[in-house]
């Protein structure tokens, strides 16, 4: 008699429970632009649009999964995340495999992945389970903790060497710490610090850490190494014009002028071929994706979903800024990947987790008060 | 309690949203920011960009034109190019162009002169793109080159057009060669503004008609816009403008005429200068030895270098135009004709020859070439047996500023203007010269050795032969010159490069006939040429010459058997003919050669019989020490 549940009605229904239609469809439009702008990049490695098609495969099922996953389930995993994308990020540390200079991938049977990837979710999750049990009482001593737990796996991160993921880490954390209220005082007490402790940092930096800072002040004094990337990327975005070049029709993509076309440097790629109108509607993607999160956010109906809606949503602003901040040329050359466009599977993954979690989050937004 | 509670969560709700809505404020002036850089970028930099990356994608490639040929009189070719294919090693492509070089040394031999060369020329061109390590391979090699050419980046086979010239070292010194543009070379065309047509020529001519005629024979470059990648490679054609060849020039000069001249030479050093009187085109150039110009095409290799640098020969040494040497008797034409002109003598004065010439209050005796003297001289005879006394009493009356005022008309002491490079002056001397050069007065006693063509006097064969030009010319001087005509190989127009003569001199003509009819003596019994001008068909006229190498002490006998070779005199001749309408002038020398009438009479007149006669002789045997009628010996 339950047998008739099973129509393609119900199957529908079923799979897009918990699905938010607006977030969805952000998210379809971007990674449509992003599977184009991959094409036009992948001239030379066609089978890198079929692979990020897998990718997406697999992130699209993650999202529905998390989506599913409501967050009073999510808290009980944030200990055990935190936990063991820490001790991944200490055996990175000690066995993890040396990629372009870099100890970043650990080996998992057959494949490797970057623990520090898991920290982007990890991170902030850890947090607004922190800040949600002591909500009560939140005092410095709590946000002195979170401080703690939030500097020593970007400190791990940072040391690989990996900026951009060590950042990115860091913004969830802080996010997290900055909706938990921490005071002005505080904040503006910690920036004023943080400035002040540039300089010995600056002696913490690797040296091609330091070069890219120094390049992006001035990338003409170094056009064929660290200034290279800048400059051509530079004279791509600014060769695309108003209309662009034309899909396909980029010289710069594809004389290869352009490094990294298909990961941090891809939207050199969109820019040069679809222009400013094309860069408006990446902004205003990313603005439509960014206000349904933080709209969700507050409306979430606990503490910890407030916190962990806000976060997430803030690191989509951060990944979308560092990267067009970088590609652009006003900010350093750090890796980050532009989010939803760039190729990658793992940053896919996470990306999708995230707004698999925002779905939840805004899904049960009346079920649970407390 | 709960209410509180619920204030609290209110508060806090609040709190929360308040910096929600501090965080879309940021999110929204990050972005604004991006957007203004974005509008920066593609908008207002717009151009400057999209020139960037034009210039990016396009890169003009420069394509040589093909030089210029280089024809005799008749269309025989003297220099022409050809494909060769080349291996070439791109060293800013290439980590350590020595092991790549001894790499290669495996697939394609590599001789140890290839290996030098390739060392000198990457230091002389540390920005050249490209630099031959083996030139003129041969279709197996390619072959063999390109089935490895994986393994060798940077190194590339190209096809090059090469400088060749088929008729190897005869006229070697006219025609020249080309080499690689050297960095001196290069700033010139700099300063030219010729460094655009020049970007994609790797040679230029060094000597020669090759260097003199450099700017008609290269051509217009062609340039390609070639779209490449970032690493450099072309991508496809997108325009192509195509180069234009140099122009073709075809020579006044004669080269079987020439390669009479040469061969009558034999192994003996020295010059020879052929000219038509009635244009001044140079029917031959030779100077003995040459060279294979070929040798120095894809680079002169050290060991020959060496050979041609230090050889005594001086073989790179182009005589005709860079030889000063005393003219000797063949001067006393000339200095006849300014007895002539000036009013000095008349044909019919006598001297009565002792054998020496002595100044009053002077000890010192200008002895003639013959002891005792040769009696009743009259000018008519004075060339024709060479008498030196005549010639040293005119020379005393006629006094150094007549003789320098007149025979410069003649050309002498002044470059002759011939188009090839590096012409000598030679020295016709005068009071302002021998105080600015010695400080010194001018002093009678000079005037007299001048007279007889020896003392300060020195000519070039090529100021000789135009000197016997202008005579045979009745005074028409045409500047000497080698190129004939100018050809545009593209619209096949003709230039003509022959001109007005630019010396307007007119001699009274019954002085000039009377000069001739002694020159032609001169080859007739009882001249001093008369062996040599023996069965004559033409009018041949000459004037025989001989040259001290080492002055003689007073009173010392010459001895030719007993002065070594390079110290016996030089042997001179100059001639035209046939005498009442001349064709052809020349001047003659030979060097160490002794006798002007033995040595260096008869080559004049194997290419006079070649060139009015078409006979070839038989062989270039080298003249017996026969005695002529009189032998000369001044």
């Amino acid at each position: 008699m339950e047998l008739i549940q099973f129509t393609p009605r119900r199957i529908i229904a079923r799979l897009s429970a918990g699905i938010d239609g607006a977030l969805l469809m952000i998210a379809v439009a971007l990674v449509a632009l992003g599977l184009a702008t991959l094409y036009s990049a992948s001239y030379d490695l066609p089978a890198r649009v079929t692979g990020q098609a897998m990718n997406l495969l697999v992130a699209f099922g993650l999202m529905w999964l998390m989506a599913q996953i409501p967050p009073q389930t999510l808290m009980r995993f944030a200990v055990p995340a935190y936990a063991a994308g820490l001790l991944l990020l200490i055996a990175v540390a000690l066995f993890g495999d040396v990629v372009n200079g870099a100890r970043r991938w650990l080996h998992v049977g057959v494949t490797r992945f970057q623990p520090s990837e898991v920290m982007k979710i990890a991170m902030p999750l850890m947090l607004a389970w922190w800040f949600h049990r002591h909500e009560a009482t939140l005092r410095a001593r709590e946000f002195f903790v979170a401080g703690v737990m939030l500097v020593v796996p970007v400190v791990l991160i940072a040391r690989q060497p990996d900026l951009g993921t060590a950042v990115l880490v860091a913004a969830a954390g802080f996010y997290v710490i900055f909706f938990a209220g921490l005071s002005w005082k505080v904040l503006l007490g910690v920036g004023a610090a943080t400035l002040a402790g540039l300089a010995p940092l600056w002696g913490l930096l690797h040296d091609y850490q330091r070069r890219r800072i120094l390049t992006l002040l001035d990338p003409t004094q170094d056009p064929l190494g660290a200034g290279y990337h800048i400059i051509q990327s530079t004279i791509a975005v600014g060769s695309g014009g108003i209309g662009g070049k034309g899909w396909l029709k980029g010289t710069q993509t594809h004389l290869e002028f352009i490094p990294e076309k298909h990961t941090d440097f891809i939207l050199a790629v969109f820019s040069e071929e679809f222009g400013l109108v094309g860069n408006g509607l990446l902004l205003g993607l990313y603005i439509l994706l960014i206000a349904r999160g933080l709209m969700i956010a507050a409306n979430a109906p606990t503490f910890f979903a407030r916190l962990l809606a806000a976060s997430i949503t803030l690191t989509f602003f951060t990944y979308a800024f560092v990267n067009m901040g970088m590609v652009t040329g006003i900010l350093p050359v750090v890796g980050v990947p532009l989010p939803f466009i760039s190729y990658g599977g793992t940053a896919l993954a996470t990306l999708f987790v995230g707004i698999g979690i925002l779905m939840s989050i805004h899904k049960h937004r009346k079920l649970v008060q407390t | 309690m709960r209410l509180a509670e619920l204030k609290n969560h209110q508060r806090e709700l609040y709190h929360f949203q308040l910096r929600i809505g501090i965080a879309a404020i940021a999110v929204s002036v990050a972005f604004a920011l991006l957007a203004a850089r974005f509008v920066y970028l593609q908008v207002i930099q717009h151009d400057f960009y999209h020139t960037k990356a034009e210039d990016n994608r396009i890169s003009v490639v420069p394509i040589a034109p093909n030089r210029g040929l280089i024809l005799d009189r008749n269309g025989v070719v003297l220099a022409r190019n050809y494909s060769a294919y080349t291996l070439e090693i791109m060293p800013a492509k290439v980590a350590d162009p020595e092991r790549t070089v001894s790499e290669l040394a495996d697939v394609i031999e590599i001789q140890a002169k290839d290996r030098t060369r390739f060392r000198k020329l990457l230091q002389e061109l540390r920005n050249a793109e490209s630099i031959p390590i083996r030139t003129r391979l041969s279709d197996e090699e390619v072959a063999r080159f390109a089935a490895q050419r994986y393994r060798f980046p940077g190194v590339e086979i190209k096809a090059r057009l090469f400088r060749q010239y088929p008729k190897g070292e005869l006229a070697s010194h006219v025609i020249g060669y080309i080499g690689r543009i050297n960095q001196a070379e290069k700033e010139k065309l700099d300063e030219e503004g010729q460094a655009a047509n020049y970007r994609g020529t790797d040679f230029i001519g060094k000597t020669g008609i090759e260097a003199s005629y450099q700017q008609e024979l290269h051509g217009t470059a062609g340039v390609e816009q070639v779209e490449i990648d970032a690493a450099g490679r072309g991508i496809r054609t997108l325009s192509r403008t195509s180069p234009q060849s140099g122009n073709n020039l075809t020579l006044t000069l004669d080269i079987k005429l020439q390669e009479v001249a040469e061969a009558a030479f034999g192994d003996r050093r020295g010059a020879l200068v052929a000219i038509d009187p009635t244009t001044g085109g140079v029917l031959a150039l030779v100077s003995k030895p040459g060279f294979d110009p070929n040798l120095f095409v894809d680079g002169i290799d050290a060991a020959s270098w060496e050979a041609l640098n230090t050889s005594p020969d001086r073989p790179l040494n182009n005589r005709a135009l860079t030889g000063q040497y005393p003219p000797g008797s063949t001067f006393k034409p000339f200095m006849a004709l300014a007895a002539l002109e000036l009013g000095k003598r008349s044909p019919s004065y006598t001297i009565s020859d002792p054998g020496f010439f002595s100044l009053p209050g002077v000890s010192h005796r200008w002895h003639d070439w013959k002891a005792g003297g040769h009696g009743t001289v009259d000018m008519h005879r004075s060339i024709v047996i060479s008498c030196d006394t005549y010639y040293y009493g005119l020379g005393n009356e006629l006094g150094i500023d007549n003789i320098h005022g007149f025979i410069s008309r003649l050309g002498f002491g002044a470059k002759t203007g011939i188009d090839i490079d590096g012409e000598k002056p030679g020295l016709l001397p005068s009071q302002d010269w021998k105080m600015k050069r010695y400080r010194q007065k001018w002093f009678a006693g000079d005037t007299i050795s001048v007279a007889i063509g020896q003392g300060y006097n020195l000519a070039t064969p090529v100021q000789l032969a135009y000197a016997t030009a202008i005579l045979a010319a009745n005074g028409a001087g045409y500047r000497p010159h080698l190129v004939a005509r100018v050809e545009n190989t593209r619209t096949g127009e003709m230039h003509s490069l022959e001109s007005s003569p630019e010396r307007g001199t007119s001699f009274n003509p019954a002085h000039v006939a009377l000069l001739k009819r002694a020159m032609v003596d001169v080859t007739r019994p009882g001249g001093t040429a008369a062996r040599a001008g023996a069965g004559a068909p033409y009018t041949f006229a000459g004037k025989t010459g001989t040259a001290q190498v080492v002055a003689m002490r007073q009173g010392e006998k010459y001895d030719e058997k007993r002065v070594a070779e390079r110290h016996r005199d030089h042997a001179l001749f100059i001639a035209f003919a046939p005498a009442e309408s001349p064709k052809i002038a020349l001047a003659v020398l030979v060097e160490n050669g002794g006798h002007g009438s033995s040595a260096a009479a008869p080559l004049a007149r194997a290419v006079l019989d070649y060139y009015l006669l078409g006979t070839q002789p038989e062989s270039a045997s080298r003249p017996a020490d026969a005695e002529d009628e009189e032998e000369e010996a001044d």
